[in-house]
């Protein structure tokens, strides 16, 4: 590469910059047209892009570029007002200089372009009368004039303005010294076009040295000021190198291999008396945590970065869909990692644009609302608890959570049970759901409904979280969770059936051991799925094996009740008496307890990414690499917690029994088995009393003592009809019921569970599994029934199953007297 | 970072594959074989990036069954593939140690464990015949044919697809995992 292309690639990065500086000081411009600071700033930008244009023979550029210039100048001077056409129009000139450096970069040539239009355009606009003061004989060859008035008259002429325009003082001053200053180049430099273009580059390049003295006049009160703000503005040319991000990558890999070389060293170190490699090693260990750090800190970007463009995005599609928004933000300097920082961009660009488009309401809506014609929307940034939390909130309307829900039931994305209770907040979150969308029309901007669940696939995939809120009539507010960097992060290592894993810990709540009597009372469960009381809260339970199945693989699960009843003998029985220890995570704002073997210790580990055959399992975010070689898995707590089901993902369709058992534990409602009993009477049974549902051949039902009985793998299971064992209680005794439970046909049992004893019960017809909470509607009109509700529009008993139970065998030894012959 | 790091390892790779491909249009090519099953396999020598001695592996819950696990490749995690199973074979013997061909492809740099190591052989083109129709079309995606050696058939084995473990997660049932 030789040296001309080194400066035309320096010359199209810095204008890149300057472009994007460029829109939004436009935009900030049009909302506050007597702001010389930003003025002054968007000529500059637009005079230095002359001046280089002119130096390396870019003459489309140059001039485009400088009718601009001459534009802004005639407005820096103030006979001209700042407009919405002429912003529109200087935004139009900063994309066709845009398109122009595009096409240099990519072809070296500024293209095929005609601007003649836009160049005249601008000329037009500059010719315009000047709408007050008597400046009009200037017009015409403006930008000469201006040159020509010379830096004193300028510059003291420029300070009156400030004083009399009322600004910050101080700020107005040394932008006025600025332009000052840049217009006594300008004059200097005689007509940029021409030859001077070195000159004017230099020139554009010294400008700030050159504000650092500046002329005395204007700014003497506060000379330290300026000379500093000046100094920062453009020493940082010098002061900073451009560098490769695949070099910064590079590195990056390679200080997460020290990291882990240091790991090892360390632990060794440990195991040594030998003093000398003991410091060594400490001496490594605080190199590399610097170096860490320090590398690290290259890769960070502020987020202001990625936010100046959106004030113009913001703009133009205010104007496309005939509103008024004004952005707001706060935390620009928030920094992230370059990675994470293009990974939300695409996101955060959506999700401002649905805020436009969706949320914010014409001007005429919102004063019939009472609201400022304006609507804003704010952007705010800030680090929380070693993550980045970005909220994008607007004024609008709020979310529409009648017609979320209807979509969403429409879509088939949720239940109209769910539906019903669903919190508003889950509510307003299934728009994050696949194929959601409620825009009514499609509009260019959003609404063809990729939108959302994209964002939040995005966002999940760098290790973040997305939350909405929304207030009908307030407004919505999104709040996304960034973690700060991928590659090196702090992690709680633990134990399960003998392998580590690491848990991230930015979702590391708590630790909570249970010794001794606790560990076998300490834990609860609602409906088989377990709970641990922690302070007064109740936070279910997930065990690691079994999420991981490492214990099912050898014990045969039937049913969701028996899948339940092992996870609740691991939890309770087989770990016995040992030390429980649960480490309470948080995924996407909920929390759950995740219970391990053992927890080792906390360590800085290096994410190394799965290979393709594992990234489907949404378990795990990544491998590392422990200080003794072997290989952990890294945990990845929102799969972990999805696919156990403690958050729920609104699609309830593929969940698993066992898994939907689970979450109805959380969300209080009950999964039941619906069934005809006595006289078609429609009863239902917990699902989770139920450990399968057998069809029990007619011929294999024996009689022991004085009980039905089957073989059950390779168990007695005794057999209660469930007409029988009601009606038992109405009009003892029942023998006919007991005779006549032999049949040739096959018997619908549903094996239950109680007080660790298994029952079968005889029913007429398995109808159903809903899902539905037992609000008890009228008190039951029998015994053995708890009370009575409506399921699925019909009303229905609830079998008390220990009455049913205990009634049965309280009942039959009594009345029936031995060496009766019953069949 | 993972995405860089797995990037960084395509960019390679793709560098690495074309060299290969042009490569491939020679007569006379290099294999490194190896036993699976007492069978002859031959995998083209470019491919392979080193063969290593078994170590421990870290073994992946809920992977499918082909996985058997992680290996630590000087610094590196290496997913590690039974090549046993992904080619239907039965199981090796728990007392029989693998050796671990670790091979490049599109997706990686990935750990193949097959029975023994043989050597490098060169074929001739002439050599080679295509899978017989009567090969299970899921293994004739990955075993491109035979040359017909001397004294034995070696079975030329596409890494790539080898490597591919959805294909054989659908099919895990007849793996018998």
């Amino acid at each position: 590469m030789n040296d001309a292309d080194d400066i035309v690639k320096e010359f199209l990065v810095e204008s890149y910059e300057n472009l994007d500086r460029l829109d939004r000081d436009l935009v900030m411009l049009e909302k506050s047209p007597n702001d010389r600071e930003i003025l002054a700033s968007v000529f500059r930008t637009i005079h230095t892009i002359k001046g280089t244009s002119g130096f390396l023979a870019f003459n489309k550029l140059g001039a485009v570029a400088h009718v601009g210039e001459s534009l802004l100048g005639r407005l820096r001077d103030g006979q001209l007002a700042l407009d919405g056409e002429i912003t529109t129009a200087l935004l139009t000139m900063v994309d066709a200089v845009r398109q122009m450096l595009t096409s240099i970069e990519t072809s070296g040539l500024e293209g095929e372009r005609d601007d003649s239009a836009l160049i005249s355009e601008l000329t037009r606009l500059q010719r315009a009368e000047a709408p007050d003061k008597g400046r009009a004989q200037e017009s015409g060859k403006s930008k000469v004039a201006a040159a020509a008035a010379g830096p004193g008259a300028l510059s003291t002429d420029a300070s009156v303005k400030v004083a009399s325009s009322g600004l910050s003082s101080k700020h107005g001053n040394i932008e006025a010294v600025t332009v000052a200053a840049e217009a006594g180049k300008a004059a200097a430099a005689g007509t940029m076009m021409e030859e001077d273009a070195t000159g004017a580059l230099e020139d554009a390049k010294k400008d700030a040295r050159k504000v650092e003295q500046p002329p005395p006049r204007p700014a003497e009160a506060n000379e330290g000021q300026p000379a500093q703000q000046g100094a920062r503005a453009q020493s940082a040319g010098d002061s900073t190198i451009r560098l490769d991000v695949s070099l910064l990558d590079h590195l990056m890999n390679l200080v997460g291999e020290l990291v882990l070389a240091r790991n090892q060293i360390l632990q060794c170190a440990n195991s040594t008396e030998e003093s000398t490699l003991l410091a060594a090693s400490q001496r490594l260990n605080l190199i590399t945590t610097e170096l860490q750090g320090g590398v690290m800190k290259t890769r960070m970007q502020p987020i202001g970065n990625i936010w100046s463009k959106l004030p113009r995005t913001v703009r133009d599609l205010a104007l496309d869909c005939g509103k008024q928004v004004r952005v707001e933000m706060e935390g620009k300097e928030t920094e992230l990692d370059k990675t994470l920082i293009e990974a939300i961009k695409d996101p955060l660009t959506h999700l401002v644009r649905n805020s436009v488009d969706h949320g914010i309401e014409r001007p005429e809506v919102r004063q019939a609302a009472g609201k400022n014609p304006e609507g804003l929307l704010s952007l705010r940034a800030f680090h929380e608890g070693g993550q980045v939390n970005i909220e994008i909130t607007d004024d609008g309307a709020g979310l529409d959570q009648e017609r979320i829900r209807n979509k969403a039931l429409e879509k088939g994305l949720v239940t109209a049970d769910q539906a019903g209770r669903m919190t508003e907040r889950e509510i307003v979150n299934l728009i994050l759901l696949p194929g959601f969308s409620t825009a009514e029309k499609l509009t260019k901007v959003s609404g063809r409904g990729v939108g959302m669940d994209v964002v939040k696939t995005h966002i999940e995939r760098i290790g973040g979280t997305i939350d909405v809120q929304s207030k009908t009539g307030k407004g919505v507010m999104v709040r996304m969770k960034i973690p700060l960097t991928l590659a090196i992060i702090p992690a709680l290592i633990v134990t399960s059936a003998g392998e580590r894993y690491a848990i991230p810990q930015v979702s590391l709540l708590e630790l909570v051991g249970l010794d001794g009597d606790q560990s076998t009372k300490g834990i609860e469960t609602i409906h088989g799925a377990p709970v641990y009381r922690l302070r007064g809260r109740l936070l279910p339970l997930v065990h690691l094996k079994t999420a991981l199945h490492l214990e099912d693989a050898t014990k045969e699960v039937g049913s969701s009740a028996a899948r339940d009843a092992a996870l609740k003998n691991s939890i309770t029985t087989a770990s016995g008496s040992k030390r429980i220890n649960i480490v309470v995570l948080e995924a996407d704002g909920r929390q759950f307890g995740l219970v391990v073997d053992e927890i080792n210790d906390t360590e800085e580990i290096v994410v190394k990414p799965l290979s393709k055959h594992l990234k489907d399992i949404s378990v795990y975010a990544g491998a590392t690499i422990m200080g003794d070689g072997k290989v952990a898995l890294i945990m990845d707590v929102l799969g972990l917690a999805q696919s156990s089901s403690i958050l729920s993902e609104g699609r309830e369709h593929g969940l698993t029994q066992e898994a939907a058992a689970q979450e109805t534990a959380e969300s209080g409602k009950q999964k039941l088995v619906l069934f005809t009993g006595l006289a078609g009477a429609r009863m239902a049974v917990p699902l989770n009393l139920l450990a399968r549902l057998e069809n029990v051949p007619g011929t294999q039902v024996e009689r022991s003592g004085n009980r039905w009985v089957t073989q059950y793998r390779g168990q007695i299971l005794p057999l209660i009809r469930v007409s029988h064992a009601l009606e038992e209680r109405r009009r003892v005794p029942p023998p006919k019921d007991v005779v006549s439970l032999p049949t040739t046909d096959m018997l619908q049992v549903l094996v239950l569970e109680n007080e660790q004893q298994s029952f079968g019960l005889v029913v007429n017809q398995i109808l159903d599994i809903v899902e539905s909470t037992l609000e008890p509607q009228s008190p039951s009109t029998r015994a053995g029934v708890l009370h009575c509700c409506v399921i699925s529009d019909r009303v229905t008993e609830l079998l008390d199953v220990p009455a049913v139970l205990l009634g049965g065998e309280a009942f039959e030894p009594p009345e029936i007297p031995a060496g009766v012959e019953l069949n | 970072m993972t995405e860089l790091v797995t990037q960084a390892m395509t960019e390679k790779m793709t560098e690495k594959t074309t060299e290969k491909l042009t490569e491939k249009m020679s007569s006379a090519r290099q294999f490194c074989t190896f036993y699976l099953n007492h069978l002859l396999f031959g995998v083209e020598s470019q491919k392979i990036q080193e063969v290593v001695t078994y170590r421990e592996l870290r073994p992946v819950p809920l992977a499918p069954p082909v996985v058997t696990g992680l290996m630590n490749l000087r610094g590196q995690v290496v997913v590690a593939l039974e090549l046993r199973r992904r080619l239907e074979l039965p199981d090796r013997p728990p007392d029989m140690t693998p050796v671990c061909l670790v091979v490049r492809t599109a997706g990686g740099t990935v750990c193949l464990l097959a029975d023994e190591v043989g050597n490098v052989v060169e074929v001739e083109e002439q050599t080679f015949e295509p899978s017989p129709e009567t090969l299970s079309p899921r293994l004739r995606s990955v075993i491109l044919g035979v040359h017909k050696l001397e004294h034995q058939l070696m079975h030329v084995l596409d890494t790539d697809q080898a490597c591919e473990v959805q294909s054989v997660a659908k099919g895990k049932g007849q793996s018998g995992g």
